[in-house]
C-alpha cells in the first residue's frame, strides 16, 4: 500500500505486545526518545490470545511514572490495529507524530543537553 | 493432488504435506488465497480475514513438499485410485518466476488500466499486476487478454523497465503429466451472480451490490481504503439493507433451491461491521425469511445483532426494489411479516448472494468422471461425506455443499485423512528433507558481522542512498564485511553470502533489505547452508519501514536507514544460536468416546497405520447415535452404526476399552501418559500415547417444560422416531399432531441452537404424513433452520401439507391438558393473532446440550466454551485443535452437528492427529521462554500470566517452562518481578541494545 507517514517512527519487533515490560519503555525514554508506542493486535483478536490487554496495562503503568517524574504520560501511548490495516497504521503514526510535536523535545533530553549527567 | 487454492485446498495441502506426502497444489489463477483472501472480517469473532489466512499462505509456499502450480488447469484423468495419471496444462505467466522481485516497477510502468476482479470490479489495475499484496506466490503476471502487447503487437513497457529482468513474453503454455496416488476437490464456489435476473437493479444501480462487492468496500485494502461510502457518490451511507436469499432458496431462478447456510451469519458480520465504521450511526435492515444462525455461537452473535448493535431484521418477501425518491437511492416494496405491503428508501442495498458451482468446476467433474447432484455440487453418501463417486478422489468444503469456513478447513482435513490412509504405505517415500552442514560453534567468540544491503532495484535505492548507508554500516562496532546488491534475495547473491561467511569467519549476518514477514526464512537458509545457526540473522527493514513509506524524503529516509542498520547491528551482536531439541513420538492415539465421531477417528487413524485406544465410558460403543433410526435422506443409521461397531471391534490396530473412564493425564505432545480405570472392576491402566482426541459427544436436553413426562402424548423428536418404525397402527390414529421446535433452545439458559432439530423436525413430519396423509401435522418454530440440501425436505414437507407457523420467540407456546387431548396456544406471527390448536399428540424438539464435560476438561488442561462444550484453538481456522497441542476435539462435543458433520470432524480430528504421529521426532525449543532458577523466587506469576498454562513450578520448587509446549509469546519474560524468565531471541539485552543503538548516537 506503501502509505506515507512521518519520518520519525523507528520500529522495534516484538513476537507480541505482550512481551513489552515498562524497563524497555522506561529506558527508551531515558535514552532521550520523544515518545513511544505499542502497536498490537486489535482487542480479542491476540493472536497469542490477550498479550495485547497486558501490554496495555503496563504501558497505562508507565505513563503514571512518566507523570509522576515530569515527563509528560500523553507521550506513551497503546494502540490496536488490524495487521492488514495499512490506512489505520498510518493514521497512527501521523497522530502520534503530531502529538509529540506539539508537546515538544523531551523534558529528559533537555535536561541531558544542559550537561546533567544521564 | 489437491485441485484448488482456497482455503480449503491450502489445509489439505498441509496436512498431507505435513504427514509424509508429497502434495501438488493445483491453482488455475496466478497464486492461492481463494475467496478467504477477498473478506474483510470472519464471523463471529469479527477477526480480519487476511490477518489469520496470510500466515497459511506463507507456510504454504514455503513448504519444501508442497509445489505450487499456477495458472494450471487439469485437462484429464487417467488410472485409478493409488495410480492416477492427471494431465495438466499451465498457462503462461510471462514473468521468471525465479527472477521476480515483485517490486511492482512492472505493475506501474504498464500504461492498460482495467477492472480489477480481485476488487469485484470496484477498483483498476494494470495488465501486469498481482492480485493482492499478501498473494502467494509473490510474483508479477501478465494478464494475456487485455496486455497491449498481445493485443497490438508493441508496448512491452514493462520489460523496459524490469529491474531484474524477469518479464519473459516468450513463455509458452506447458502441458504436464503427474502421477499421483490420491486427489482432493477443493475447488470452492463463486459468488451466485444476481445479474441473471432483473429484479434487484444490481448492474443499473452502482448502490446495489453483491456481499462480496461489500467485503471489498469494507476492507482497508479495498476500493475506499476501508471508509465506507457507496459508489454512485462516495458518500457515506445513512441507510443500509440486506436482501437475503438471492441465488438461494428459490426454484424458480436457475434451480437453487438450496440454502447456502452461510449468508445469514455473513450479513449479520456486515451488519455489524458497517455500524462500526459509522460510530453507530448507520441504520442497518436485513430482509430475511429465516435467520439461520445454526453454527456454534453464531445465535449469540445474532442476538448481540439484534440488542446492543440494533440491527434491524424483517421478516419479509420483496416485491420490488426500484429507484428511491433521492438520487442513487432505492426504494424497497415488501411483505413484512405480517403479510402487509411496506416500503422504504435505502442508500444502499447488499445483496445476500449464495454460493455457486461455477461452470468450470462442472466441466472439471465431467473430465473426472465425478458425479454431482442435482445443484451441481459434489455427490456424497450421508456417511461418506467426503468421497466422491470415483474411488481415490476426495471432495471437501464448498464444492461438496455451501458452507463455511471451519467447516471447510474441517472437511480439507478429513479429506487429507482419507487420502492418507489410502496412501500410508507411501508415507515418507517422495518428501525431501534438507541436510545442512554441521554448526559451527560460536560461543564466546567475538561478533564478526557481515553485512548485506539491498538496493531492490530501485524500490530501495530510488529513495535511499543506499552507497552512503553501507559505508555507514561498515564503521560500526564487529562490521567486517559490508556490501551493496542489487537484489539481495537473488540466487547469486545467496552465494556470495556463503562465501563472505567462510572467508571472513562470520559469525553473525545482517541483511538490510524488506520485511523478516517474507523474507527471513530465505537467509536464514542461506546462513544454515554455511554452517551457521540460522538464528545469528539479523534484518532491517529499510524498504517496507522506509523507502516505501517516504518516498518523498529521501535525506530523512537516508538517515533512518542508518538508525535501522545501527539497531540491526546493535541486537546482532547479541544474538546468540538457538538449538532445537528432538522429542521422540509415542506412535498411539488414544480417543475419548466411543460414539460415531469416536469410532470414525479410530478406524481412520488406524487405517493410517498407527495404534488406537478407543476408551468408552459406557458399556457399549455407538453413542447417541443409537437412538437415531434414519438420516434425513433416509439411509439406516442403525445398521451404519453396527457395522462400525463390528469394524472397530476387530481392527487388529484398535483396542477397545469399555466402562472405562480417564482417572489421570499428564505429558506433552507427542508423549502423553493417561491413566485409566477400566471395566466393572475398575483395574488401572496406564497408557503411553503420543496424541489425544477428544469424541464424548453431548446430550439429549430433558424438558422440564411442556407436560413432558407428565402426559403420555407428549414425546420428544427421538421417542417419536423410535415409535415411526414399530408402531405404525396407532400413529395412524393420530389426527392433530403439535411439533414445537427450540425446547431447549435459542432461550436464557441455553441461548445457542441446536442446529439439528429443524431437520428432526422436518423428517418426522414427513413419515408421519407418509404414514397419515390426512393426519394435520403443525410445526410451531422460531425459524425453520433447514440449511444446505435439508431445504429441499423443509420444501417436500411444506408441499405435502405440513403446516409450518412461527410463534412469537418471546413467549413459549403453552400446552395444556383439556379432555383427553392437548391445547397448544400461542401467538402466530404471520397471523398476528393468539391460536390454539387441539391435538393428539404434541411432539417436542428438545435440544442438544454439552455432557458432563467440566471433569475431562480439567484434566486435559483444555479450556470450555461457556455452554461446556470443548472450546477449539482457533474458531475458523483450527476448529479440530486444541488450544493445548496433540490434544483435538470432533463430533457433538464441539457442537451440536450431523452424523454427516461429525464423520467430517471425526476425520479431521484423525488427520492432525497423525499428522504428529507422522513425525518420528518433534522438533521442540528455538524461540521459546527460559527460567533462571537462580533468580526464580517461585512466586507464580508466570503460572498466572502464561495464556497456555504452560509454567509450574518444579520438585526444586521453582518454575519450569517445558520447549515443547512454550508458544514464544513472551509475556512471561515481561510479567516476571524478578527478571528471572527471557524470551530467547528476544531477550532484554537484544531489546534495550536496540534502544541505546537507537537513541545514543542521535
Amino acid at each position: 500500500m506503501r502509505l506515507t507517514y512521518p519520518d520519525s517512527i523507528r520500529i522495534i519487533r516484538l513476537p507480541c505486545t505482550g512481551k513489552i515490560d515498562v524497563i524497555h519503555m522506561m529506558e527508551a525514554f531515558r535514552k532521550g526518545a520523544d515518545g513511544v508506542y505499542v502497536a498490537g493486535c486489535l482487542e480479542g483478536e491476540c493472536h497469542y490470545l490477550a498479550g495485547n490487554l497486558r501490554a496495555k496495562k503496563k504501558v497505562e503503568y508507565t505513563r503514571k511514572l512518566l507523570d509522576e517524574i515530569g515527563i509528560e504520560g500523553e507521550r506513551i501511548e497503546m494502540y490496536g490495529i488490524a495487521a492488514s490495516d495499512g490506512p489505520r497504521f498510518a493514521e497512527v503514526a501521523k497522530e502520534m507524530h503530531e502529538k509529540i510535536m506539539d508537546l515538544g523535545p523531551s523534558p529528559v533530553k533537555r535536561v541531558v543537553r544542559k550537561g546533567v549527567p544521564s | 493432488m489437491v485441485v484448488g487454492g482456497g482455503i480449503g485446498g491450502i489445509q489439505a495441502a498441509l496436512d498431507l504435506a505435513d504427514s509424509g506426502f508429497y502434495v501438488y497444489l493445483v491453482e488455475k489463477s496466478s497464486s492461492i488465497g481463494g475467496k478467504m483472501s477477498q473478506l474483510d472480517k470472519t464471523f463471529p469473532t469479527n477477526d480480519c480475514s487476511m490477518c489469520i489466512l496470510s500466515p497459511k499462505l506463507v507456510e504454504c509456499g514455503n513448504h519444501l513438499n508442497i509445489e505450487i502450480l499456477t495458472l494450471s488447469e487439469i485437462e484429464s484423468v487417467a488410472g485409478e485410485e493409488g495410480d492416477f495419471h492427471v494431465r495438466l496444462i499451465q498457462h503462461p505467466r510471462y514473468i521468471d518466476v525465479d527472477k521476480c522481485i515483485a517490486c511492482g516497477t512492472c505493475a506501474e510502468k504498464c500504461p492498460k488500466k482495467l477492472a480489477d476482479d480481485y476488487n469485484t470490479g470496484l477498483m483498476k489495475r494494470r495488465a501486469v499486476y498481482i492480485r493482492y499484496p499478501q498473494a502467494v506466490p509473490l510474483k508479477y503476471v501478465v494478464d494475456k487478454e487485455n496486455c497491449i502487447y498481445f493485443e497490438k503487437g508493441k508496448c512491452r513497457a514493462c520489460e523496459k523497465f524490469c529491474p531484474a529482468d524477469a518479464i519473459d513474453f516468450d513463455q509458452k503454455e506447458i502441458e504436464r503429466t503427474i502421477d499421483v496416488g490420491a486427489i482432493i476437490l477443493a475447488c470452492g464456489f463463486q459468488p451466485y451472480d444476481p445479474a441473471i435476473s432483473d429484479s434487484y437493479q444490481y448492474g443499473r444501480s452502482p448502490n446495489v451490490v453483491t456481499s462480496l462487492e461489500f467485503e471489498r468496500i469494507l476492507s482497508a485494502s479495498g476500493p475506499y481504503q476501508g471508509h465506507l461510502v457507496r459508489p454512485s457518490d462516495a458518500r457515506e451511507p445513512k441507510k443500509i439493507a440486506w436482501l437475503q436469499c438471492v441465488g438461494s432458496r428459490n426454484t424458480r431462478i436457475g434451480n437453487k433451491g438450496y440454502c447456502s447456510s452461510v449468508c445469514c451469519t455473513y450479513a449479520i458480520k456486515q451488519a455489524i461491521v458497517a455500524k462500526e465504521h459509522s460510530d453507530g450511526l448507520l441504520d442497518t435492515a436485513v430482509f430475511y425469511i429465516d435467520i439461520r444462525t445454526h453454527g456454534k455461537d453464531f445465535e449469540k452473535f445474532f442476538n448481540r445483532a439484534k440488542g446492543e448493535m440494533g440491527v434491524r431484521f424483517e421478516k419479509s418477501r420483496i416485491n420490488s426494489i426500484l429507484p428511491g425518491r433521492d438520487e442513487g437511492n432505492l426504494e424497497i416494496t415488501y411483505l413484512n411479516g405480517e403479510g402487509k405491503v411496506a416500503k422504504e428508501d435505502f442508500d444502499m442495498v447488499v445483496l445476500s448472494v449464495g454460493l455457486d458451482i461455477p461452470q468450470e468446476s462442472i466441466d472439471l467433474a465431467q473430465k473426472m468422471g465425478i458425479e454431482l447432484n442435482h445443484y451441481n455440487f459434489v455427490r456424497t453418501g450421508s456417511f461418506d461425506p467426503l468421497q466422491t463417486s470415483r474411488p481415490g478422489i476426495f471432495v471437501c468444503g464448498a464444492f461438496q455443499g455451501p458452507r463455511d469456513i471451519p467447516e471447510t478447513v474441517i472437511q480439507a482435513s478429513g479429506s487429507a485423512a482419507a487420502a492418507s490412509s489410502l496412501l500410508s504405505g507411501q508415507r515418507h517415500t517422495l518428501t525431501k528433507e534438507k541436510e545442512y552442514p554441521e554448526e559451527v560453534d560460536v560461543t564466546g567468540k567475538e561478533p564478526r558481522i557481515g553485512l548485506f544491503v539491498c538496493h531492490c532495484g530501485t524500490n530501495i535505492a530510488g529513495v535511499i542512498d543506499v552507497t552512503e548507508v553501507t559505508e555507514y554500516a561498515s564503521k560500526l562496532p564487529y562490521v567486517l564485511v559490508a556490501e551493496e546488491n542489487l537484489f539481495t534475495c537473488s540466487q547469486d547473491t545467496q552465494v556470495k553470502i556463503k562465501e563472505n561467511i567462510r572467508e571472513h569467519q562470520l559469525n553473525r549476518v545482517v541483511v538490510v533489505s524488506c520485511s523478516t514477514r517474507t523474507h527471513e526464512p530465505l537467509f536464514q537458509n542461506t546462513i544454515r547452508e554455511a554452517g551457521l545457526n540460522p538464528y545469528l540473522l539479523s534484518m532491517a527493514n529499510i524498504r517496507d519501514q522506509d523507502s516505501w513509506v517516504h518516498q518523498s524524503n529521501k535525506a530523512g529516509a537516508t538517515e533512518k536507514a542508518k538508525d535501522l542498520v545501527r539497531m540491526a547491528v546493535a541486537s546482532a551482536a547479541k544474538l546468540s544460536p538457538l538449538y532445537r531439541t528432538k522429542l521422540p513420538v509415542v506412535k498411539k492415539v488414544l480417543i475419548v468416546g466411543g460414539g460415531i465421531a469416536g469410532m470414525t477417528a479410530a478406524l481412520n487413524a488406524a487405517g493410517q497405520g498407527f495404534e488406537v485406544i478407543l476408551v468408552e465410558i459406557e458399556k457399549e460403543l455407538g453413542g447417541f447415535a443409537r437412538n437415531i433410526q434414519r438420516t434425513l435422506q433416509g439411509d439406516d443409521v442403525r445398521e451404519y452404526v453396527a457395522n462400525l461397531i463390528e469394524a472397530v471391534n476387530h481392527h487388529e490396530k484398535v483396542e477397545v476399552l469399555t466402562e472405562a473412564t480417564l482417572a489421570g493425564f499428564s505429558g506433552t505432545k507427542g508423549n502423553f501418559k493417561t491413566e485409566l480405570s477400566v471395566g466393572p472392576t475398575m483395574h488401572h491402566r496406564e497408557i503411553a500415547h503420543g496424541a489425544l482426541v477428544i469424541a464424548t459427544g453431548a446430550s439429549e436436553y430433558r424438558p422440564k417444560e411442556y407436560l413432558y413426562g407428565e402426559h403420555e402424548s407428549v414425546r420428544t423428536q427421538v421417542e417419536l422416531e423410535n415409535m415411526l418404525s414399530t408402531e405404525g397402527e396407532k400413529i395412524k390414529g393420530w389426527k392433530n399432531v403439535v411439533m414445537i421446535q427450540c425446547v431447549g433452545s435459542r432461550n436464557n439458559a441455553n441461548p445457542n441452537c441446536s442446529r439439528v432439530c429443524c431437520q428432526q423436525a422436518v423428517k418426522n413430519a414427513i413419515s408421519l404424513k407418509e404414514i397419515n396423509p390426512e393426519a394435520n401435522v403443525f410445526v410451531l418454530h422460531k425459524d425453520i433452520r433447514t440449511y444446505g440440501f435439508a431445504e429441499d425436505y423443509y420444501r417436500k414437507a411444506r408441499e405435502i401439507g405440513v403446516h409450518f407457523m412461527r410463534y412469537d420467540e418471546h413467549e413459549d407456546p403453552i400446552v395444556e391438558r383439556a379432555d383427553g387431548k392437548i391445547h397448544v396456544t400461542f401467538m402466530d406471527l404471520a397471523l398476528a393473532r393468539e391460536i390454539t390448536l387441539e391435538s393428539d399428540q404434541v411432539i417436542l424438539s428438545t435440544g442438544v446440550v454439552a455432557g458432563n464435560t467440566e471433569d475431562l476438561a480439567s484434566k486435559l488442561k483444555v479450556p470450555l466454551t461457556s455452554e461446556q462444550f470443548f472450546l477449539e484453538a482457533h474458531v475458523k481456522l483450527r476448529p479440530v485443535d486444541t488450544q493445548s497441542d496433540g490434544i483435538f476435539v470432533c463430533g457433538m462435543a464441539h457442537s451440536p452437528k450431523t452424523i454427516d458433520e461429525s464423520i467430517s470432524q471425526a476425520m479431521a480430528a484423525s488427520a492432525r492427529a497423525c499428522r504428529l504421529l507422522s513425525q518420528d521426532w518433534i522438533d521442540v525449543g528455538g524461540i521459546v521462554a527460559r527460567v533462571d532458577p537462580e533468580l526464580c523466587a517461585s512466586c507464580l506469576v508466570c503460572v498466572r500470566a502464561c495464556p497456555y498454562e504452560v509454567p509450574f513450578i518444579n520438585d526444586e520448587g521453582v518454575s519450569e517452562i517445558d520447549i515443547s509446549s512454550c508458544q514464544g509469546c513472551g509475556v512471561c519474560a515481561a510479567e516476571c518481578p524478578a527478571k528471572a524468565i527471557d524470551l530467547l531471541h528476544f531477550e532484554d539485552t537484544q531489546i534495550l541494545a536496540q534502544i541505546s543503538a537507537l537513541l545514543e548516537a542521535s
